[in-house]
């Protein structure tokens, strides 16, 4: 049947958990939370990168803290610091290198959450609203990076956020005010670096943190999506448990906790052996102090930003190609209604679900790799070509996806155990 | 062609996948490529090599700190990382700073620098880090005499330095030697092929690249001194994890025992 | 049977697991707690400090400053020598048994030259600094006083030797530093390496 619970605790342990339980709802958070919070018992590899993510939301968190003890937010002394946190502080390298390998581990496991999530219809009926708080996440997310990315003041720090804050100077009218508002100042300066270091410390962390809450609050209420697409709570046996449903402690703690083992051996990887990652996680030229006298000769954003740059760099008018950029994330909000097929998972929809999503999967990651390369024409007009698949793949979705001739559904999910 | 024609003229769906084929497979190569006019030759520095480190701080402290800084690296921490005692320490590469915790600063203020380069020569510690080794390992090889430059010498990997032959009494002087060649589109033009010796240095040629793989492996080392350590702590560290693992994956699967 | 022995299997792999993942997290703490301790660029501010005492007269008081703490370098005269040594009767640790100094400098100079006085300037009772009262019989502080430290914040007194004296609140004397002579007037402080106690 199901678990044998091995109830280790005491008579006064038992004591004290009556006592906080009368105070302070432990148990039952405990319970809706995890011992009786029932999940599908079918999920797959792609049902990991959730709690990846959490684990390396508390990596940065953690590290962050111990970094912000030693760094100074200030133009003249932050290059030096950091290098003081390198090799003055004691185990200050690891801490750096766990932060700044944190921060595109971060992006790999919440781009494939999402792939996740599109794959199997997670962002449908009930589930629209659990889809936006994360995608307010992953907005906060990319603010985050960004911001923490002028910290180390070195040269892509200050010419990446020179680039990126020019932006917002496309747009009409305002545009000028509103960067100088940013800046503070009328270039990149010290004024710059140190709101840029409060917002990346105290005000985006702490937005950050609460959205996560709500996310996983609205998971809870409408209960784990699974590789079928099948509500489980529908299928319910004579105790009101899902039939198919598994309890989240202990069968995912313990198959989460593989995972996280399993990401922490690839994290461990290139912390200590490849912090830089061929100079992506690190950038060769951010090794050099800022100097506003010259730009690096060849100057792209970090890898996790590069398929909206590669989108920016395929128009050739400033304002088109920010309203493109920012229309390429804002499109993913709403997915859950530009997708008009009642079918969740992939496992049952149509070819054409199936060649359009493979079609964004691939231009996702070649305009990402266009994003790395010198804009010269040829890398252009291929930027071009994948941003118009980027696009239709949102655009035409409420049209191939509203005549789909997708498969039957099973009522029962399928488990292979 | 211009931005509009190139506009005008995207490749069609199926020419791009031989483009994106070529782009997977120079992906991992890019990043030191870009601006480099030749190719570069490796390096082949070794930062374990804890012989050529010492050898390449020596190079350093005796040809480089006349006007460059390692202003991040302190000097007790150089020796134990070198496996240097404190004397040896002191009367081999300390010979203008006062105490052996303070970090490889220069006498030099900036405004003279400013006066006799034009530029300031840049600190060093993290040169590595940012140009790359082989870059470096080119870069030292590769001065040769040109009578246009206040140096006398200008660089095959760095056209137009600022910076003079500081190595010209080991390694001698060269010239550039450049021949008339057809490009592939047709066009001629005068390309480089090779370095003629001028004048003989003290050192053979070997030699002179056995002393900038050296010096190279310093910087290297100075760059980034954590990598020593942090090689040897990895291991450990995956290896628990890898324990952990099993560990775990066996408590899992005993659970979902249950599940059928 | 075979429940039992599942139970008992899962049981050891519940345990297993639990103590090398709490291993693991203290080990993986290590990092952290370490990297509070003093940096190496603390150190090399710390590091000893050498002061040139050929200027400083006799009853004459230098003050340096060593790991941000005041260090008083004190020149005693043969007088006042004679008159702390005749009123060392009222000490709460006349042999310095309980207090922190150098083992050269546990004597009733507290020091490696009797003349030369080197205590770090914080009252041993919470960390003010003490003034110095060199004089003899001032009016506040009454007629049997020959001279030495009196604090202010909460009454403590000591004698030309850094003593406290019995009656009040400082539990030991004040703190000698490790330091030594690298030349006839220089001093070291910091280090007190190679002295012979």
């Amino acid at each position: 049947m199901s678990s044998v619970r091995v109830d280790a605790v005491g008579g006064r342990g038992a004591q004290l958990l009556r006592w906080i339980d009368a105070r302070f709802p432990w148990s039952k958070l405990i319970k809706e939370h995890a011992s009786e919070y029932y999940a599908g018992k079918n999920f797959n590899v792609w049902y990991v990168f959730g709690v990846l993510a959490a684990v390396v939301l508390v990596i940065q968190l953690l590290t962050g803290i111990f970094l912000t003890m030693n760094y100074k937010p200030s133009a003249l002394e932050a290059f030096a610091s950091v290098e003081y946190i390198m090799r003055d502080v004691e185990w200050g390298w690891l801490i750096r290198y766990m932060h700044s390998t944190g921060a595109s581990a971060f992006f790999i496991v919440v781009y494939l959450h999402m792939f996740r999530a599109m794959l199997y219809g997670s962002y449908k009926n009930p589930r629209e609203l659990l889809w936006l708080i994360g995608m307010c996440i992953y907005l906060a997310l990319m603010a985050e990076a960004f911001l923490g990315y002028l910290l180390p003041w070195g040269q892509m720090s200050y010419w990446g956020a020179q680039v990126i804050v020019s932006l917002f100077g496309a747009l009409p009218g305002i545009g000028e005010t509103l960067v100088e508002w940013i800046r503070g100042d009328y270039f990149i300066s010290d004024i710059t670096l140190n709101r840029f270091f409060a917002l990346h410390v105290i005000a985006v962390p702490l937005a950050l943190v609460m959205l996560v809450v709500l996310h996983i609050m609205a998971l809870h209420e409408t209960g784990s999506n699974n590789p079928d697409g099948i509500e489980i709570k529908e299928q319910k046996d004579e105790n009101g448990i899902p039939i198919d449903g598994v309890a989240f402690h202990p069968y995912y703690t313990t198959k989460d906790l593989v995972a996280i083992i399993i990401f922490l051996i690839l994290f461990a990887g290139v912390v200590f052996f490849a912090p830089e990652m061929g100079g992506y996680f690190l950038e060769h030229a951010n090794f050099e102090p800022a100097n506003a006298l010259k730009t690096p000769e060849h100057i792209a954003p970090i890898w996790y930003f590069t398929p909206f740059y590669a989108i920016l760099r395929a128009v050739p008018n400033k304002l088109g190609g920010v309203l493109l950029m920012g229309s390429a994330v804002a499109l993913l909000f709403f997915l859950p209604w530009l997708d008009r097929c009642k079918v969740k998972s992939i496992r049952y929809r149509g070819w054409t679900y199936k060649l359009a999503l493979g079609v964004f999967a691939v231009s996702f990651v070649v305009l990402g790799i266009l994003g790395t390369l010198p804009a010269v024409s040829l890398y252009t007009n291929l930027a071009r070509i994948f941003t118009a698949l980027y696009f239709a793949f949102f655009l035409l979705m409420p049209f191939y996806t509203s005549r789909e001739r997708t498969k039957p559904v099973p009522d029962r999910l399928v488990y292979r155990g | 062609m211009t931005k509009s024609a190139a506009f005008r003229t995207p490749l069609t769906g199926w020419t791009a996948w031989p483009a994106l084929a070529f782009l997977a497979v120079c992906w991992p190569f890019t990043t030191y490529a870009a601006g480099a006019e030749w190719e570069l030759e490796r390096a082949n520095n070794d930062v374990a090599d804890i012989a050529s480190l010492q050898r390449g701080a020596r190079n350093f402290v005796n040809y480089c700190m006349g006007c460059h800084s390692a202003k991040y690296v302190r000097y007790n921490r150089l020796a134990s990382d070198l496996e240097l005692s404190q004397d040896q320490l002191v009367s081999n590469l300390m010979f203008a700073a006062g105490r052996p915790d303070e970090t490889m600063r220069i006498a030099m203020p900036e405004a003279d620098a400013l006066r006799w380069f034009g530029t300031a020569p840049p600190d060093l510690t993290l040169i590595a880090r940012s140009k790359g080794t082989d870059y470096l390992y080119g870069f030292l090889r590769s001065f040769y005499l040109d009578d246009s430059k206040p140096t006398g010498v200008n660089n095959r990997v760095l056209s137009g330095t600022s910076m003079p032959h500081v190595l010209w009494e080991l390694q001698g002087l060269q010239r550039a030697i450049f021949e008339e060649m057809e490009r592939e589109d047709g066009v001629r033009e005068q390309q480089f092929v090779g370095f003629g010796t001028v004048t003989p240095g003290t050192m053979s040629a070997d030699e002179f690249d056995g002393f900038v793989r050296d010096t190279v492996n310093f910087l290297e080392y100075t760059g980034s001194p954590e990598q020593l350590d942090s090689r040897r702590i990895g291991v450990w560290v995956i290896v628990f994890l890898l324990v952990f693992l099993i560990l775990a994956y066996l408590l899992k699967n005993e659970y979902w025992k249950d599940v059928r | 049977m075979t429940d039992e022995k599942g139970l008992s299997r899962r049981h050891f792999l519940t345990v297993a697991t639990g103590i090398t993942g709490g291993v693991g997290l203290v080990l993986a703490a290590i990092p952290f707690v370490s990297s509070f301790r003093p940096s190496a660029r603390a150190q090399a501010l710390g590091a000893p400090v050498e002061v040139d005492i050929s200027k400083l007269e006799q009853g004459a008081m230098l003050r340096v400053k060593w790991r941000g703490r005041p260090v008083w370098i004190l020149k005693r005269s043969p007088q006042m020598l004679e008159r702390m040594l005749a009123s060392a009767t009222t000490l709460r640790d006349p042999d310095s048994d309980e207090s922190e100094q150098p083992e050269f400098a546990k004597n009733q100079y507290r020091a490696q030259k009797p003349e030369i006085l080197v205590v770090i300037g914080n009252c041993t009772h919470l960390g003010c600094a003490p003034v110095e009262r060199f004089e003899v019989a001032p009016a506040d502080l009454g007629a049997d006083w020959v001279g030495g430290f009196y604090c202010p914040c909460h009454g403590s007194k000591f004698d030309l030797s850094g003593r406290v004296f019995a009656g009040f609140p400082a539990p030991t004397n004040l703190v000698v530093p490790p330091y030594r002579f690298v030349g006839e007037n220089r001093i070291l402080i910091g280090d007190d390496s190679g002295v012979a106690v």
